[in-house]
């Protein structure tokens, strides 16, 4: 081979190896990304099925229940429009509280209550995760457009 | 007094920069050498007058002046004294006074070992470094002066986060600190190469010592990171693919691809354009990881409070900075000639697919880190991308690199031959194969990715060990040396690369382990209660008050036995409540051993005064923090090597093996 | 030399997504309000039956409405700073409770103490939702003419009370 067919085959060579490896990482991350969504539209079914996905918002007041083996929890999570249910098996972040801000990762079971596979609350003393936020907001802006 | 000394120290450090920096490039456009042999001596007046603003910041903490801003808002008097010391740099403004110090460091260290270097070639290296220098020495002083007062001064003070209260976060960010800022001198030797247009394999060979220190230093200081999260988070997990962590990542592989490329530019010559853009890319994306740390665009663990008015000045300079820096590559890469020929079956073309695969890593880490800000500054929504999309690429990206570890190096340079490859390897893979079908079965379940994990980590060690004898083999050939003067006569640079793979192997195998054979329990313990974990008991014998320095919290005894009824050993998991913070923290028990970590953490107290409580048994996960520093200590090596400390060109034995 | 530019277009693309990601704030929400008028509402007063706080209640005053609920945690941090500032008589605060019950209402402020001027009673929570409140305790200040001048999420600190709060209320007077 002469040396410029040689570097067109390793060009060559290089770029499939590129391709192939920016397709696999196009597909893992098409199928790996965690969308957000809020209480309402949970409830309002614009949530996929079959999927991970987070929901966030405000622990409802007095919803922590914890089952006779300590370890499963339920809580409900609103947007201060609609709430639901979420269970969850594990130890709660330390920063959980009722009445504060939390987001949650899992998937919706049939019975419509979501079960968290993750609970996250902020490792630090801002007011509220911003997914919790995002929810509020875009709560606020369906009441005032109603 | 002492705060106002540390702030003019680092004003004059300022100046002195300045003057550098323009004495430098200047020097160089009239070539005079009165004006470039200045920068040897002003770079350590830059260091020495910012160690001295460094120590006036330590003063302060030690000392609880609460008339210092920082020291109020960081520390407080009931804090240890080593936490205090590390309060110094574990707030915003003190991380950038620990960079630049470590920036006039890495200058100083330049300029005190680059005797053998043309002089107008270190005055345009330490030019670049004093100009980068002038970027932070400003950031700090306009927008996070670490030393403004505060008045009145505050009683006391509001304690540093106890989340970095911890002896593993103390040299964590001088680690990772002096890893990111020692790649602006692969960076200033890039920029000197086009600007005076040598960029040849002289370049190459005085950067490598560089880069590796550099490598060794972010290596050690992300393994702590990830130890750190490991036992303080209380989740037993050792890397979340958290923002943060990522910012550290990338510029690694992309440091690990450069050395591995730069050991071709020198060897060979070849690959001199994508080299000099590998380091440009490197050092750029140390800049990217500090300007996401300390703007707070990305929220996460680490967030610090959020700052327009930082970030834009950290963008604006990046920019300068990286956007400069490509316009030059732009301008000068044409004129670069290519390097020599190889074949496709060669070291080079080896070497080359790790350089691809190691860049698309690291664009792949930094699609899934923006990406979700990329979709937020379009008004899209809000998404995040988790763990099992790094995981799902890491793996199919990772494995074909660690299989050419094990070939590269055996390859001949230019051009190898198959047939002789297959030859020298095959028993190699043989051993693996079948060590990675049978220990998997011996450990007690078999699965496939714990079997390609073994593969993988096998053949790395087994095809190291079969390059080492054929190196052995080959001298001893027509000599009459021992075995021993021989394995003597071997570069260090050769045993660093073996060490440093052999830790890849490490890695891999605690990795694998970890996550196929790790045990986890969530349950809820009274006082007297017990829970059984493979083999091991776990008895929690009593809850006590505990009082600590600036916490109070309960701590637990745990007794571990063994199947044996013997006991292994006794663990004290503590609740801590943080008075001035007013925040709760987990803090683990770790009993550690060479094959196996036995985990205990406190969950939550329950109405009944039982406690929720996590025990893990988790296999061989030190050898993921011992890989990582046997990587560590084969950059060691590598940098030990005697032909980076002499005069001479490289020594003829050394050409013919790797490094 | 056009190829060698590639890596430069895409830092910077990299650049401007930055760029704009550095104004978006992911922990605060941006409050269309300050500026606007407050919206209008009529809610009934607690422990004076059959009387109202209407959004006219205190026009030609500047006042701050204190959203608060007995049931919020983070209220009780901020009480104490509130009744610091009812003691001083620097200006007039209105309690919205939100989302909470008469009772409940009464009973917290009995055993906490009572900074409010007037507390109106919002059990459904809906003028809490018209005056954007994401969460509670969530603080407004409103001038003479009912437009809302500053606006805080979450608790109140000493320093904001001094150093935001009280500044602006003095430049309102």
């Amino acid at each position: 081979m002469k040396p410029r067919q040689k570097r067109l085959l390793l060009i060559i060579a290089v770029l499939a190896l590129v391709s192939l490896a920016a397709l696999l990482v196009l597909k893992a991350f098409k199928s790996n990304l965690v969308f957000f969504y809020t209480p309402t539209e949970v409830v309002e079914g614009k949530v996929p099925v079959a999927r991970a996905f987070r929901i966030g918002g405000m622990v409802v007041d007095g919803s922590l229940q914890r089952k006779q083996d300590g370890v499963s929890v339920s809580f409900s999570v609103t947007d201060t429009i609609h709430a639901i249910d979420v269970t969850y098996e594990g130890i709660l972040p330390d920063l959980f509280q009722e009445g504060k801000g939390v987001v949650a990762q899992g998937r919706l079971s049939e019975n419509g209550s979501f079960i968290a596979d993750q609970v996250l609350a902020k490792h630090d003393e801002n007011y509220m995760p911003p997914e919790a936020a995002e929810a509020l907001k875009r709560a606020r802006e369906m009441k005032l457009s109603e | 007094m002492i705060p106002e000394i540390g702030h003019f120290s680092i004003i004059l450090a300022l100046w002195v920069s300045v003057a550098q920096t323009l004495i430098c490039f200047g020097g160089a456009v009239r070539s005079s050498p009165r004006l470039i042999a200045f920068p040897r001596y002003s770079s350590y007046v830059i260091f020495l007058l910012t160690l001295a603003g460094f120590c006036c910041l330590a003063t302060s903490f030690l000392v609880d002046d609460f008339s210092v801003l920082n020291v109020a808002s960081n520390s407080n008097s009931q804090l240890p004294w080593p936490y205090k010391l590390a309060a110094s740099w574990g707030s915003h403004e003190g991380s950038l006074l620990l960079w630049v110090l470590m920036l006039s460091g890495w200058m100083s260290a330049v300029s005190l070992f680059s005797k053998q270097m043309p002089d107008e070639m270190r005055s345009l290296i330490l030019g670049v470094m004093s100009a980068i220098a002038i970027g932070f020495y400003l950031f700090m002083l306009l927008t996070s002066n670490p030393f403004d007062r505060l008045l009145p001064p505050a009683v006391d003070g509001r304690d540093l986060n106890p989340l970095l209260q911890d002896p593993g976060m103390v040299i964590h960010p001088p680690m990772l600190y002096m890893g990111y800022v020692g790649f602006s001198v692969v960076f200033a030797f890039a920029i000197g190469a086009l600007i005076s247009g040598k960029l040849d394999s002289t370049w190459a060979r005085w950067s490598r010592p560089w880069t590796t220190a550099a490598w060794c230093f972010l290596t050690v200081g992300i393994a702590l990171g990830s130890w750190w999260a490991y036992y303080e988070l209380g989740w037993g997990g050792w890397w979340f693919w958290d923002p943060v962590e990522n910012a550290s990542f990338m510029p690694w592989l992309c440091g690990t691809a450069l050395i591995h490329s730069l050991s071709v530019t020198e060897k060979r010559g070849s690959f001199k354009i994508w080299t000099v853009l590998l380091s440009i890319i490197t050092f750029s994306l140390s800049l990217l990881g500090t300007f996401l740390v300390r703007s707070g665009v990305l929220t996460s663990v680490h967030a610090f409070a959020t700052d327009p008015e930082r970030g834009v000045f950290i963008l604006g300079f990046l920019i300068v900075v990286i956007g400069a820096s490509l316009l030059l590559f732009a301008w000068r890469a044409p004129k670069v000639g290519l390097g020599g020929n190889f074949n496709f079956i060669s070291r080079e073309s080896a070497l080359l697919a790790n350089n691809v695969l190691l860049v698309v890593a690291a664009a792949s880490v930094l699609l899934g880190t923006l990406y979700p800000l990329f979709l937020d500054a379009m008004g899209l929504g809000k998404i995040s991308v988790g763990p099992p999309y790094f995981d799902a690429i890491f793996f199919p990206l990772m494995a074909p690199a660690m299989f050419l570890m094990g070939i590269g190096p055996v390859l001949r340079w230019k051009n190898a031959k198959t047939l002789e490859l297959a030859t020298k390897l095959k028993w190699a893979f043989a051993i693996s194969l079948v060590s990675a079908i049978i220990v998997p079965i011996l450990m007690g379940g078999w699965s496939v990715f714990v079997s390609i994990g073994l593969l993988l980590g096998f053949w790395i060690v087994v095809s190291g060990l079969v390059n080492l004898l054929e190196q052995i083999r080959r001298i001893r050939m027509g000599s009459e040396r021992t075995i021993f003067q021989v394995i003597n006569s071997l570069p260090r640079s050769y045993y660093g690369m073996l060490v440093a793979h052999f830790g890849v192997a490490v890695f891999i195998f605690g990795v694998t382990l970890v996550k196929g054979y790790e045990e986890e329990r969530d349950v809820k313990l009274a006082v007297g209660g017990s829970v059984e974990l493979s083999g091991y008991r776990f008895s929690l014998a009593s809850l006590d008050d505990l009082i600590g320095p600036n916490y109070n919290g309960i701590k637990g005894t745990v007794f571990v036995h063994g199947a044996d009824g013997k006991l292994v050993s006794t663990l004290y998991p503590e609740k801590r409540f943080y008075h001035v913070q007013s925040m709760p923290m987990t803090e683990a028990a770790i009993d550690t051993g060479f094959f196996r970590d036995l985990y205990v953490s406190l969950g939550e107290a329950l109405e009944d005064g039982s406690w929720v409580v996590r025990v893990y048994l988790k296999p061989f996960v030190d050898w993921i923090w011992g890989g990582a520093f046997l990587m560590a200590l084969g950059g060691l090596l590598a940098i030990s090597d005697k032909k980076y400390r002499s005069k001479r060109r490289s020594v003829p034995n050394q050409a013919t093996v790797s490094s | 030399m056009r190829k060698y530019l590639l890596p430069l277009a895409v830092f910077v693309l990299v650049a401007i997504f930055l760029w704009r990601g550095l104004f978006l704030n992911p922990q605060e929400v941006p409050s269309p309000l300050i500026g606007k008028s407050i919206p209008e509402f009529s809610l009934p007063k607690l422990q004076k039956e059959n009387s109202v706080v209407t959004s006219e209640t205190f026009l030609g005053k500047v006042w701050v409405l204190n959203v608060f609920a007995s049931w919020c945690t983070p209220c009780l941090d901020e009480h104490p700073m509130l009744m610091e500032l009812a003691s001083q008589n620097r200006v007039m605060i209105v309690g919205l409770n939100y989302k909470d019950g008469f009772q409940s209402a009464a009973d917290w402020l009995g055993k906490h103490g009572n900074p409010y001027s007037a507390v109106a009673v919002d059990i459904d929570g809906l003028v809490g939702m018209d005056f954007g409140v994401y969460g509670v305790p969530e603080t407004f200040l409103i001038d003479k003419s009912g437009v809302i001048r500053y606006k805080k999420i979450g608790p109140l600190s000493s320093t904001e009370i001094q150093d935001e709060l009280l500044p602006l209320v003095e430049s309102l007077q």
